[in-house]
C-alpha cells in the first residue's frame, strides 16, 4: 500500500480537505490549538462587529478584515486536513484489502466450525488452507505456507511462514498461497496490526508529542502576552486620543500571534509519519518518530545491514608446496554439494583459476560429506580421497595434529583482517586455507561519517569474534562494536548507553529481540519477524531491511527540523507586521510618525489589510514545505544552524516586507477596490 | 561623539572584560559552601558563627521549594523590618534634622523598593530620611537584596551544571557567604576610595551656606493659619521670597553608595544620586562607580562558564551583554550628541548636544552610558535627567528595562534573567538542529518552557497592565508632569523601572501620592518574586535532569551564532511585546520632533 507514493497535491485529497476544513471551524473542535482559538474569537468579533457602525471606519474594510480572518482559520484547518487527507486516503486503500472473511475455527473436540473473522478472539486456532486469507493476526503454530503479503509491504514475492522459530508470525489481510497453515490468534478484532496500521496512518491516534506539547505552551503564552499587548494598547490610545476600532485591534492581534507556526504544527507532524509511512515503516505513535530525531546512538546488526549477509571467498592461500590452482581444485570439489552461500561463492572463486566447471552428476561415485554441527566439516570422498573443509580447529581434529607453521600463520592472518578461515585438508595433509570475507554493503563508510558528523554513534553488533568484529567495524567505518553478542549483551549495552544518557535505536526480528526493541528508545521490528518482536518495538518495518534505521533517524530530525524552522519563522515575521500595522493605526493623531511606515505603504488601511492577508497566505504558501518537510543534510549542529538561521530566521524578517508590500501594490492595481 | 568619549568606552569595556575572570573564579569560591577564601581566617569564625546563632545546618542542602520558602521568608521579615523603621523613624536615634515618620504608602513603597533591591525612591533622601533609616532600614536591604539576587543566580547555575540532583544549594549559607565574602570586603574597600576622591562621611547635622548670588522666587502667600491664600478668582496669591542661604545635606554618604553601586541598588543617598557634587565627586569616581554596577554581573558569566564546564558559553553570553550594551550606548550617545535640532537652528548649544538635564561636569558622554549603564544593570542610580533625553535617548534606558535588565543586569538579577531567555532562545531555535532542544545536556521540556514563559508573562503583565490601567485614570494621570507621548514615557517608565526592579526614574512624575506609592510597591514585589519562584522552580527541575551527553549534534550554545541568536531573541521578544507601547511613546516623539515643531 504504502509504495504508492501519493502526489503533494492529488485533487480527491484536496477536495476532501476542503470540506474538513469547514468541519473544524467548529469553536470545540479549535480549542486544541489555542492560537487559531484566539483567530476564529478575532473573527468572529471583527464579524459581528459588521452589524454596528464604527465611526470612521467604513464597512468595506471591517468586511475585508474580517474575511481575511476566516481565511486565516481556514487555512490552517487546510494544512492539517490536507496532511490527514494524505494518511485517509493510504488507510482507506488498507481497507480495501479487508473483505469479510470466513474463518474456520477449530473446536475442543478437534472438529471446525465457520465464523466470520470478527467474531475470532484471542487464543482461537484457525485453520487456513491455501488461497484463503488469513482472517486475523496470529503465530503459526503448525505446518509451513508460503504468503503473499503484498498487502501491507507491496513486496509481490511471497514470504514462508513457519510454525516455530522467527517466522511464525502472519498478519490479517495477507493470503496464503500454498500449503495449509494452523495459526493462533494473538489479538481481537479492532486491536490488530491492520487496525493499528489504519488508525495510525489516519491519525485517529494522534497524540501530541511531548515537544509538541512543549511547543503549544510556548506559542500559547506568546499569544496571551499579545493579548495584554493589544488590550493594553487600547488603554494606551485612549490616553493618547485615539480609538482604535475593534477591526484593527483584532487585525493586530492576529497578525502578531504565532499563526504560521499554530496553523501548521500538527500537519507537519502528521507529515512526519506520513513520510515514514512512505518509507514503508509504521510508528506506532509520533512520539517514537520524535524520539527518532533525537537518537545519538545507533545499534546495527552486522549480517545483512552492514554486509551482505553471506561471507565470500576472496582468497585461497596454499599450503607449503602446493600451488593455488591445486588448493582451488580441491577445495571446489569439497564444495559441490555446498549449497551454502559461502561454499557457492567457493565454487565461483576456484573458476576463476581456470578450473573447468563441474557438476555434481558427472561424479557418480563421489560420496559426498554434508556438514553437521557436530563435525563441523563438509566435503567429499571421491577415488580414494578424503577431502574435508572446515573450521580450523575441527580440520585439525580430523588431521590429528597441528598445522604446519605457515598454514597457522595464514589462519591467523585470515582472522585479522576480520575474515574467516577455511581450512582444506586430505587425509592427514593440510592443503591450504580459503579466506572467507564479509562483504561491507556500499556507501555506509560515507553514511557513516555524516553520522560521526551529526554526532550519532554507530555500534555494530555482532556474533563474530572480537577480531572479526573489530575488523569489519573498522571497514564499515563505524565507531564501535559488540562482539560475540547474545540478545541479553544487546539488552544490557542499550541500558549502559541509556543510563549515560543517549538515545538508542536498533532492529530486530527474533523473539529474544524483545527485551532490546522495548529497552531501546526507538525499536524497528522487522516485519518478517515474531509477533513478540512486533509489539515489543515501536516501529515496524514492513520491507524488513534493517539499513532503514538510517533514514529513520533522518526523517525524525526533518521534522524536528520543520518544526523548528517555521517556528522561527513565524515568530521573526512579527517585525515587518509591526512596521506595517503600527504606523496606520496612529497616523490619524500624529502624522509626523509618517516616515516609520518604512515600506511606504499607500494607506492605513490598506497596511492593515495587506498585513492580515500577508498573514493568512503565507499559511497556504507553507503548507508544502510542512508536508515535504525541510531538505534534511546530514551537518553539524553548529552548521545546520547557522544554516536554517539564515534561511528561516533572516527570511522570516525579510519576507514579510517584501510579501506585505506587494500585497499592497497589488490592491493598489486591483480595479474593485 | 568625540574622541574621548570612543577612549573612555573602550577603557571602560576593555577594564571589564579583565575584571571578569578574577572576579568569576572569586566567586565561584564564594558561592561554593565549601570554598576557601583569602579571608577564611579572619571571616570563617564569624561565618560559622552565624550559622550557630540561626541554627543552620550548612552541609544540608535544600531543595527548590525549601530555597524559595527560606528566601520569601527572609524577605517578607526584610521588608516589616524597614517599614516599621520608616514609620517609627521620629522614635529613633541618628536623627539630626528631627526628621518624621513617613506616611504608610510611602513607607510600603520604600520597604518593598529596598527590599526588592529597586531603590525607587518616592522620597527624598536628604529631606526625609534620618540616617538611622538610611543607614539600618535602606544599607541592610542592599546589602542582602543584592546577596538574594546573587544567590538565585547561583542555584540557577547549579540547578543547570547539576544531573540528577535534588538540590540546588543552600539559601542560608549562599546569603552569608556572598554578604560576608564578597560585599562587606569590596565595600569597605570601595567606601575608602569613594571617601579618597571627596565623598562625605560623618554624622554631622545639616549646613547651612550662603549662596554666592542672592536670588528670588514666587511663591504661594499663606495666612496666619497657614493656609494659601486666594484672591477673588480663585487664584493664588503670590509673593515674592529671597533666597539667600542654602542647606547642605550632610551624612554617612560613601558607605552607602558603595554597596549603592556594587550590589546594583541606585537608591541615592541624596535626591539629586549620583549628579550630586557630593555624590560622585570626580570623573574617576563617576567611571568607577559604573564599572562598579557591572563587576559583579560581569564576573557571574564566567562563573557560569565554570560551572557548566563550558567556558566559551560564559563568554558567549558575556559577548550578548556587550554587544547589547554597545548598540545601548551607541544609540543613547549619538541621539543625545545630536541634541534637539529646534534648540540646534535657534543657536543655543550648537557643540554640546543636548544638554538639558545634565551635569556638565560629566557632559553628553558620561551621561548617556552612565544611563545605559545604570538601565542594563537594575542599578537605577543616575547622574543625569532621564526625563531630558532626547526621545531616541530616552528610549535607549526605557528599552533596556523593558528588556529584563539582562545585559549583565542587576547583581545576580541579570544573570538569571538572561538564562530564562537563553531557555528561551534554545527551545525556539534548538530544534533547527534536527533534535528536541537541549540546553548544556539538560533536555528543555514543556515544564521549563512553562516556568520560564511564566516569568517572562510576569514581567509583560505587570508593567503593560499597570501603565495602561494608569493611562486611563485620574490618579494616574495625577502625577504626571507633562501629558503627550512624553507623558506616556514617563508612566512607562516608572513601572517598567518599578516591575524590573530598577528604582530610576524618569523624573517627569510625581509619584509620592498614595495611589501611585501602593501600585508601584506591588509592581515592583511581582517584578522581584513573581519572577524568582518560576526561576527557581526551573533550577530544581534542571537540577533533577538526567544528563545528555554533548556530541557535535548538541545545539551549540556558544560561537557567533549563539551570540546573534541570543541578541536577536532577547530583543524580539523584547521589542514585540513593548513596541507598541514604544511607538505611542518616545517614537512618536522622535519622529515629531524631528518632523514638526511640536515639543514636549
Amino acid at each position: 500500500m504504502a509504495a504508492k507514493k501519493l502526489s503533494l497535491f492529488d485533487q480527491h485529497i484536496i477536495v476532501q480537505a476542503l470540506g474538513a476544513s469547514f468541519q473544524k471551524l467548529h469553536p470545540v473542535t479549535m480549542m486544541g490549538n489555542p492560537v487559531m482559538f484566539v483567530t476564529e474569537v478575532g473573527a468572529m468579533i471583527t464579524t459581528i462587529g459588521l452589524f454596528f457602525k464604527t465611526p470612521g471606519e467604513s464597512i468595506g474594510f471591517g468586511f475585508q478584515v474580517a474575511i481575511w480572518l476566516w481565511f486565516t482559520v481556514f487555512f490552517a484547518n487546510f494544512a492539517e486536513a490536507m496532511a490527514e487527507g494524505r494518511g485517509k486516503a493510504q488507510a482507506d486503500a488498507l481497507r480495501k484489502t479487508r473483505t469479510h472473511t470466513i474463518a474456520n475455527r477449530t473446536l475442543a473436540s478437534g472438529a471446525t466450525e465457520q465464523v466470520p473473522a470478527e467474531m475470532l478472539r484471542k487464543g482461537d486456532v484457525v485453520i487456513i488452507s491455501a488461497g484463503e486469507p488469513i482472517p486475523a493476526d496470529g503465530d503459526v503454530i503448525e505446518g509451513v505456507a508460503s504468503v503473499d503479503e503484498s498487502a501491507i509491504t507491496g513486496e509481490s514475492a511471497p514470504v514462508i511462514r513457519e510454525s516455530g522459530g522467527d517466522r511464525s508470525a502472519v498478519t490479517g489481510g495477507t493470503r496464503v498461497l500454498s500449503d495449509q497453515i494452523k495459526v493462533m490468534v494473538t489479538a481481537n478484532p479492532g486491536e490488530s496490526f491492520m487496525d493499528r496500521m489504519i488508525s495510525l496512518v489516519e491519525g485517529a491516534q494522534r497524540q501530541k508529542t511531548p515537544n509538541e506539547i512543549a511547543l503549544i505552551i510556548l506559542l500559547s503564552a506568546l499569544t496571551i502576552i499579545f493579548l495584554v499587548v493589544i488590550l493594553t494598547l487600547k488603554c494606551f490610545g485612549l490616553y493618547s486620543g485615539i480609538s482604535f476600532t475593534i477591526t484593527v485591534l483584532a487585525a493586530l492581534l492576529v497578525c502578531l500571534i504565532p499563526t504560521t507556526i499554530g496553523g501548521l504544527l500538527s500537519a507537519i507532524g502528521i507529515a512526519g509519519i506520513d513520510r515514514l509511512v512512505q518509507k514503508n515503516v509504521l510508528a506506532m505513535s509520533g512520539r517514537a518518530v520524535e524520539a527518532a530525531g533525537d537518537i545519538d546512538v545507533l545499534l546495527l546488526d552486522k549480517t545483512g545491514t552492514i554486509t551482505l549477509g553471506n561471507r565470500q571467498a576472496t582468497e585461497f592461500i596454499p599450503a607449503p608446496g602446493l600451488t593455488t590452482e591445486e588448493l582451488a581444485d580441491a577445495a571446489q570439489l569439497a564444495s559441490l554439494a555446498d549449497e551454502t552461500p559461502e561454499g557457492r561463492s567457493i565454487v565461483v572463486l576456484a573458476k576463476q583459476y581456470g578450473l573447468r566447471g563441474r557438476s555434481i552428476a558427472d561424479m557418480p561415485r563421489a560420496d559426498f560429506i554434508n556438514f553437521t554441527a557436530h563435525t563441523r566439516m563438509s566435503g567429499v570422498d571421491i577415488d580414494g580421497r578424503q577431502i574435508r573443509k572446515g573450521a580450523p580447529d575441527a580440520v585439525k581434529n580430523f588431521i590429528g595434529r597441528d598445522f604446519p607453521r605457515p598454514v597457522a600463520e595464514a589462519v591467523e592472518i585470515v582472522s585479522r583482517s576480520g575474515g574467516t578461515s577455511l581450512v582444506v585438508a586430505e587425509k592427514d595433509r593440510v592443503l591450504g586455507v580459503i579466506h572467507l570475507k564479509d562483504i561491507v554493503k556500499g556507501g555506509l563508510k560515507d553514511r557513516f561519517t555524516r553520522f560521526r558528523a551529526m554526532g550519532i554513534k554507530t555500534v555494530m553488533i555482532t556474533g563474530d569474534n572480537k577480531l572479526t568484529a573489530e575488523a569489519i567495524a573498522k571497514e564499515a567505518g563505524m565507531d564501535d562494536y559488540l562482539a560475540e553478542a547474545r540478545p541479553e549483551d544487546k539488552l544490557a549495552l542499550i541500558r549502559k548507553e541509556q543510563a549515560a544518557g543517549h538515545l538508542v535505536a536498533m532492529t530486530g526480528d527474533g523473539t529474544n529481540d524483545a527485551p532490546a526493541l522495548a529497552q531501546a528508545d526507538v525499536g524497528v521490528a522487522m516485519n518478517t519477524g515474531t509477533q513478540a518482536a512486533k509489539e515489543a518495538g515501536n516501529m515496524v518495518d514492513l520491507d524488513s531491511n534493517p539499513t532503514k534505521l538510517i533514514e529513520i533517524v533522518e526523517i525524525g530530525k526533518q521534522m524536528l527540523i520543520t518544526r523548528g524552522a517555521l517556528t522561527t519563522f513565524s515568530i521573526a515575521n512579527d517585525v515587518a507586521k509591526y512596521f506595517a500595522i503600527i504606523p496606520a493605526m496612529l497616523i490619524s493623531l500624529f502624522p509626523e510618525i509618517a516616515p516609520l511606515n518604512i515600506m511606504g505603504l499607500r494607506s492605513p488601511q490598506s497596511a492593515i489589510l495587506s498585513a492580515v492577508v500577508f498573514n493568512a497566505v503565507i499559511i497556504v504558501l507553507l503548507i508544502p514545505l510542512a508536508l515535504r518537510g525541510v531538505k534534511f543534510r546530514p551537518l553539524s549542529a553548529a552548521s545546520l544552524l547557522r544554516r536554517n538561521l539564515l534561511i528561516y530566521g533572516l527570511g522570516g524578517l525579510v519576507a514579510p516586507f517584501v510579501g506585505i508590500k506587494l500585497i499592497d501594490m497589488l490592491m493598489g492595481i486591483l480595479p474593485w477596490r | 561623539m568625540d574622541i574621548y568619549g570612543w577612549l573612555q568606552l573602550a577603557a571602560f569595556i576593555g577594564l571589564l572584560l579583565f575584571l571578569t575572570k578574577p572576579m568569576g573564579l572569586y566567586l565561584l569560591r564564594v558561592l561554593d559552601g565549601e570554598g576557601r577564601t583569602f579571608l577564611d581566617p579572619v571571616l570563617k569564625p564569624v561565618e560559622l558563627l552565624f550559622y550557630r546563632i540561626f541554627r543552620v545546618d550548612r552541609k544540608q542542602e535544600q531543595d527548590w521549594k525549601q530555597y524559595t520558602i527560606s528566601l520569601l521568608m527572609f524577605s517578607l521579615i526584610g521588608l516589616l523590618f524597614t517599614y516599621l523603621i520608616l514609620r517609627l523613624q521620629h522614635l529613633l536615634p541618628l536623627n539630626p534634622q528631627g526628621l518624621g515618620p513617613l506616611s504608610p504608602d510611602l513607607a510600603f513603597n520604600t520597604a518593598a523598593s529596598f527590599t526588592t533591591n529597586t531603590n525607587w525612591q518616592s522620597y527624598g533622601g536628604e529631606s526625609t530620611l534620618s540616617y538611622f533609616s538610611q543607614m539600618v532600614g535602606l544599607a541592610f536591604h542592599n546589602f542582602v537584596s543584592a546577596a538574594v539576587g546573587i544567590a538565585i543566580a547561583a542555584a540557577l547555575v547549579r540547578g543547570i551544571a547539576r544531573h540528577t540532583a535534588k538540590t540546588i544549594g543552600h539559601f542560608w549559607v549562599d546569603l552569608v557567604r556572598v554578604n560576608l565574602y564578597l560585599l562587606f570586603p569590596i565595600c569597605l574597600i570601595y567606601a575608602l576610595f569613594l571617601v579618597s576622591q571627596g565623598m562625605i562621611q560623618n554624622f554631622k547635622a545639616y549646613e547651612t551656606a550662603k549662596v554666592v548670588e542672592p536670588y528670588t522666587v514666587q511663591v504661594v502667600k499663606k495666612d496666619t493659619t497657614g493656609q494659601e491664600m486666594k484672591d477673588a478668582q480663585g487664584k493664588a496669591v503670590m509673593e515674592e521670597h529671597k533666597i539667600d542661604t542654602q542647606t547642605i545635606a550632610q551624612g554617612p554618604m560613601a558607605s552607602q553608595v558603595a554597596i549603592k553601586m556594587l550590589g546594583t541598588n541606585g537608591g541615592g543617598f541624596v535626591n539629586a544620586n549620583a549628579a550630586h557634587p557630593y555624590e560622585n565627586p570626580t570623573p574617576l569616581s563617576n567611571f568607577i562607580q559604573m564599572l562598579s554596577i557591572f563587576l559583579i554581573p560581569s564576573g557571574l558569566t564566567y562563573y557560569l562558564g565554570r560551572m557548566v564546564k563550558n567556558r566559551r558559553h560564559g563568554w558567549a553570553i558575556w559577548g550578548a551583554m556587550a554587544v547589547l550594551f554597545l548598540a545601548g550606548v551607541l544609540i543613547c550617545w549619538s541621539a543625545e550628541s545630536a541634541g534637539n535640532p529646534h534648540l540646534t537652528a535657534l543657536g543655543i548649544d550648537r557643540a554640546g548636544g543636548n544638554m538639558e538635564g545634565k551635569e556638565v561636569r560629566f557632559g553628553i558622554f558620561n551621561s548617556a552610558l552612565f544611563a545605559t549603564v545604570t538601565t542594563d544593570a537594575s542599578c537605577g542610580a543616575v547622574n543625569a535627567m532621564h526625563d531630558s533625553f532626547t526621545p531616541l535617548g530616552g528610549l535607549v534606558p526605557l528599552t533596556n528595562i523593558q528588556l529584563g535588565e539582562v545585559v549583565f543586569g542587576g547583581v545576580g538579577a541579570g544573570l538569571y534573567g538572561m538564562l530564562v531567555f537563553v531557555i528561551l532562545t534554545v527551545f525556539l531555535a534548538g530544534l533547527m538542529v534536527g533534535r528536541t532542544p537541549e540546553y548544556l545536556g539538560n533536555k528543555i521540556e514543556a515544564y521549563d518552557v512553562k516556568v520560564s514563559v511564566l516569568a517572562v508573562l510576569v514581567l509583560c503583565f505587570s508593567i503593560l497592565g499597570f501603565a495602561a490601567w494608569s493611562a486611563v485614570r485620574p490618579w494616574g494621570l495625577a502625577g504626571l508632569n507633562n501629558m503627550g507621548p512624553h507623558g506616556l514615557s514617563e508612566l512607562l517608565y516608572a513601572y517598567s523601572s518599578a516591575v524590573g526592579n530598577n528604582g530610576s526614574a524618569f523624573a517627569g512624575l510625581n509619584a509620592n501620592t498614595p495611589w501611585l506609592n501602593t501600585t508601584l510597591g506591588i509592581a515592583m514585589l511581582c517584578g522581584r518574586f513573581l519572577f524568582i519562584v518560576p526561576v527557581l522552580a526551573l533550577a530544581g527541575n534542571l537540577a533533577r535532569k538526567k544528563l545528555v551527553p554533548e556530541s557535535a549534534g548538541s545545539f551549540p550554545v556558544s560561537g557567533l551564532t549563539f551570540i546573534v541568536l541570543l541578541v536577536g531573541t532577547v530583543v524580539i521578544v523584547g521589542a514585540l511585546t513593548f513596541f507598541p507601547a514604544l511607538a505611542m511613546g518616545p517614537v512618536v516623539e522622535h519622529f515629531i520632533m524631528t518632523g514638526s515643531g511640536k515639543l514636549f
